[in-house]
């Protein structure tokens, strides 16, 4: 932090920055840009809804809307079955 | 046309109810009602570049012996498998898009179901969300074509 130039007035120093409430908040991007459909013949686009292990990622991570999470589960599960993406997998990203 | 006529019928003559819900219900089965699908199907790698060709017409006869219509078609190629299935870890993957009758459905995994040649297949519905992606998908194909040409 740097020094506080104003004199004595404040003496407070902290030894490593405040918390500051900058959590950005979650969107759908599916609502934000419009999507409508989503396409399970696309496994890199799936991939970003899915961990190393090949497991979906829930809402509260993706931030996704409980509709389009309905829609990004069943593509996933689709490209699993048509063998686009693995049912295990280990480091897939 | 037909069901303006038996709603007519129906009010002229007091028929007994459940003897005019049978006259409703075949008129509707008589017109044919197509819905679009799409099917996805993997060939085992073992064919040859001639029998996998054989293959795919196989299909697409089918979907022309039926009156389906064939509205697109798409050859992946030769794509490794996510993970193996029969222990073959690679196959040919081919796309059917077609409008057909719903009946005709059960039949046409059964064939597939029978097939040797088919590792995997994936028959889905289309509502209309998926079809304006198709749709679109398949005009910027189109427009990229146009421009190397």
């Amino acid at each position: 932090m740097e020094p506080n130039t104003q004199g004595n007035q404040s003496e407070i120093r902290y030894l490593t920055p405040i918390a500051v409430d900058t959590k950005r908040k979650k969107y759908c991007r599916f609502k934000k840009s419009g999507i409508k459909f989503i396409d399970y013949k696309d496994p890199d686009f799936l991939l970003k809804f899915i961990n190393e292990q090949g497991k979906i990622l829930p809402r509260r991570i993706t931030g996704t809307s409980t509709k389009y999470q309905r829609k990004v589960a069943q593509a996933v599960k689709r490209a699993r079955h048509l063998a686009l993406l693995p049912f295990v997998g280990d480091l897939l990203k | 046309m037909q069901i303006i006529f038996l709603l007519f019928k129906k009010i002229n003559l007091p028929l007994h109810s459940r003897f005019t819900r049978v006259i409703y219900y075949s008129s509707f089965n008589n017109r044919k009602m197509l819905r679009q699908y799409e099917t996805v199907f993997i060939m085992t790698p073992v064919l040859s570049e001639e029998q996998m060709r054989e293959t795919v017409e196989k299909y697409q006869n089918f979907l022309r012996s039926k009156n389906a219509e064939i509205i697109f078609e798409d050859n992946w190629g030769l794509r490794k498998l996510a993970y193996p299935i029969q222990k073959k870890s690679s196959g040919f993957y081919h796309l059917i898009e077609f409008k057909a009758d719903p009946i005709l459905i059960g039949e046409w995994e059964t064939a597939f179901k029978r097939d040797e040649r088919i590792l995997r297949f994936l028959t889905v519905a289309l509502d209309k969300h998926s079809l304006a992606y198709n749709e679109k998908k398949r005009n910027k194909a189109k427009q990229e074509k146009k421009i190397e040409e």
